[in-house]
C-alpha cells in the first residue's frame, strides 16, 4: 500500500499540474471545488487519474463534491478503496 | 399566466446584474450589406454613421458578392423559399446532395452532412457517434458550441492545456483503455487568432490510435495555400477524422454548417445527430448561394491571397504603431490593452473615428486579458485599413498607450 503522505504529494502535484494557475497557493488543505479551483466538469477527470494510479474503481456515487474538496480527503477517499 | 412578480423580478435582478457588471450585451443596427463600409445606427436611435467594419467573419468578403447574390436568386427562383420538413422526411433537395459533394471534395474528406448552423454540427455529432465507454479530450480554449455539444454526449470528457502536446499525450495515455479516444480541436482560435499543431495532432492521434476532430469555422476557405484550411497548411489533407465547419463566415457569411469526414462517422450522423432529424437544414436559397462561393474559391485563389496580404499588412501597421498584438498568422489579430474599461474606452472612441471594432473582455476571454479583437477581410482595399490605422494610432495616442509593455499598460490602467 502507498504511503498516505506520498500518496498526498502525489495528488497535490497532480491538482497543480492540472489546474492551479502560476500565482494559486494549493495545499493539502485548500478547497479545490468550493474554492473554486475545480470544477464538477472537471471532476471526472481526477477521478479517473485516481482510478487509473492507484489501481481502483471508486463507485461514481462516493465521487461527491465533498470529498473531493481537498487534497486530505481525497487521499483518504482512495485509501479506502486500496 | 404564470409569471407572476416573483417570477419577473428573478429575471429583472439578474439582468441587473448584468447591467451592474458592465457585461449587458446591445446590438448595434447596421443599416447597409455587409461589407468592409457599413451604415450603422449606434446607439439605437442615432442617425446612422458610415464606418469601417473590422470586426466581421467575412474573411473573403463574399458576403455581398454580386455572383453570390444572383446565385442565391436564381436559388429562390428554381428551389423556392423553404423545405417545410427535415430532411429525411422530404427535406432534401437536389442541390443540398450537390452541396454536401462539393464540400467533400474541397475539404477532402470522405463524405459530408450539412447542419443548420455549425452550432448544430457541434452538437450533434458528438451524440451520434460516441458512447460512455468512450473519451474525448478537449483543448481548454476549444470553442462555446464544442464545449455544448460535448456536454450533451455521455463520453467522459477531459482536457488538456491549451497547444500543450506534451500534456494531451498524458491525457492519451491516462484514457489509453477507453473504446473510443476523440481528440477535439479549433483550426484557428477565434479569441487569440493562432493556429492548432495539426500535424502535431495527427502523429499523436495515430500513435494512440484516436481521432481527431477539428473545427474549422474560422479557417474553411482562406488558410492553406488553396483555402481547404489549417488541414492544408500543415500537409495533413486526408488525415483529418472529423472536420465541422460554418458557412456563416467565409463561406458567404450567411448561415449553415456541416460535419465532414470519415464516410462512417457521416452516416452515423445522418442515422442519429438530433439537430439534423428534428430540424429543418439550410434553407435553399443559402444553398445555392454557398455553391456559387465554392465555384468561385475553386476558379482562384486571389481573395485568400488577398486576404493574407491584408492581415500582414495590418498587422505591421499596428506593430509600428505601437500597439500589443497577440502573435498569430491568421487575420484575427487581437489589439491586448488587459483592462476591460480600457477596451470599451478605445472600441467606443474608434467608432467615434469611423471604425468599428468591439472590446472583448472577461468572461468572454480571461480576466486581465481584455482586448480590442480586429478581423481583416479581402474585401477590405488598403485606404479602409490606412484610414483605421490612423484612428488606432489618434485612440491610442490619447489613452498613451502606443509604445507600452504589457507591464505598463496594467500600472496605468489595472488588469
Amino acid at each position: 500500500m502507498p504511503d498516505l503522505h506520498e500518496m498526498k504529494e502525489t495528488i497535490l502535484k497532480y491538482v497543480i499540474n492540472e489546474y492551479a494557475e502560476e500565482d494559486d497557493d494549493v495545499t493539502f488543505d485548500t478547497p479545490l471545488i468550493s474554492g473554486g479551483l475545480v470544477d464538477s466538469f472537471s471532476m471526472v477527470s481526477l477521478k479517473r487519474f485516481l482510478e487509473v494510479k492507484y489501481k481502483i474503481s471508486i463507485p461514481d456515487d462516493k465521487a461527491t463534491p465533498e470529498v473531493f474538496d481537498n487534497v486530505n480527503k481525497i487521499a483518504a477517499l482512495v485509501k479506502d478503496y486500496l | 399566466m404564470g409569471y407572476s412578480n416573483k417570477t419577473k423580478k428573478i429575471y429583472t435582478d439578474q439582468l441587473d446584474a448584468i447591467a451592474a457588471a458592465g457585461l449587458f450585451k446591445q446590438e448595434r443596427f447596421i443599416h447597409s450589406s455587409q461589407a468592409a463600409d457599413i451604415e450603422v445606427e449606434f446607439p439605437a436611435g442615432a442617425e446612422t454613421k458610415k464606418v469601417i467594419n473590422i470586426c466581421a467573419n467575412n474573411y473573403l468578403g463574399l458576403s455581398s458578392h454580386p455572383d453570390v447574390i444572383k446565385a442565391a436568386h436564381e436559388g429562390l427562383d428554381t428551389r423556392g423559399y423553404g423545405m417545410s420538413s427535415v430532411r429525411f422526411i422530404c427535406g432534401t433537395q437536389d442541390i443540398h446532395r450537390e452541396l454536401e459533394a462539393k464540400m467533400t471534395a474541397f475539404l477532402g474528406t470522405e463524405d459530408t452532412i450539412l447542419f443548420p448552423s455549425c452550432m448544430d454540427a457541434n452538437a450533434g455529432v458528438f451524440e451520434a457517434i460516441l458512447t460512455q465507454d468512450d473519451v474525448i479530450i478537449s483543448d481548454r480554449l476549444v470553442h462555446a458550441s464544442l464545449v455544448d455539444g460535448i456536454r450533451l454526449c455521455s463520453a467522459m470528457h477531459d482536457t488538456f492545456k491549451h497547444s500543450n502536446m506534451e500534456h494531451l499525450e498524458e491525457k492519451l495515455q491516462l484514457h489509453a483503455d477507453k473504446r473510443i479516444k476523440l481528440v477535439v480541436n479549433d483550426g484557428i482560435y477565434s479569441m487569440d487568432g493562432d493556429m492548432a499543431k495539426v500535424n502535431e495532432l495527427v502523429a499523436l492521434c495515430e500513435k494512440y490510435d484516436a481521432m481527431l476532430l477539428i473545427d474549422e469555422s474560422h479557417s474553411s476557405g482562406f488558410i492553406g495555400k488553396t483555402g481547404r484550411g489549417t488541414h492544408e497548411h500543415h500537409g495533413m489533407m486526408g488525415k483529418i477524422d472529423i472536420i465541422t465547419t460554418t458557412f456563416g463566415k467565409a463561406l458567404g457569411g450567411a448561415s449553415g454548417g456541416c460535419v465532414s469526414g470519415r464516410k462512417e462517422i457521416v452516416q452515423m450522423c445522418r442515422q442519429k445527430a438530433r439537430p439534423y432529424l428534428f430540424s429543418n437544414t439550410i434553407a435553399p436559397v443559402v444553398v445555392a448561394g454557398v455553391l456559387k462561393v465554392l465555384d468561385i474559391l475553386n476558379e482562384s485563389t486571389e481573395r485568400r491571397d488577398k486576404l493574407e496580404r491584408n492581415a500582414a499588412y495590418w498587422r505591421k501597421g499596428l506593430t509600428e504603431a505601437g500597439f500589443i498584438l497577440k502573435e498569430g498568422d491568421s487575420p484575427i489579430v487581437p489589439v491586448m490593452l488587459f483592462n476591460a474599461k480600457l477596451a470599451q474606452d478605445v472600441s467606443r472612441d474608434l467608432f467615434a473615428e469611423g471604425v468599428y471594432a468591439v472590446g472583448f473582455f472577461f468572461p468572454v476571454v480571461p480576466n486581465g486579458q481584455a482586448r480590442i479583437r480586429t478581423q481583416i477581410s479581402a474585401g477590405h482595399e488598403i485606404h479602409h485599413l490606412d484610414k483605421a490605422l490612423d484612428a488606432f494610432r489618434k485612440v491610442g495616442a490619447k489613452y498613451g498607450i502606443l509604445g507600452l509593455s504589457k507591464q505598463e499598460i496594467i500600472d496605468k490602467y489595472g488588469q
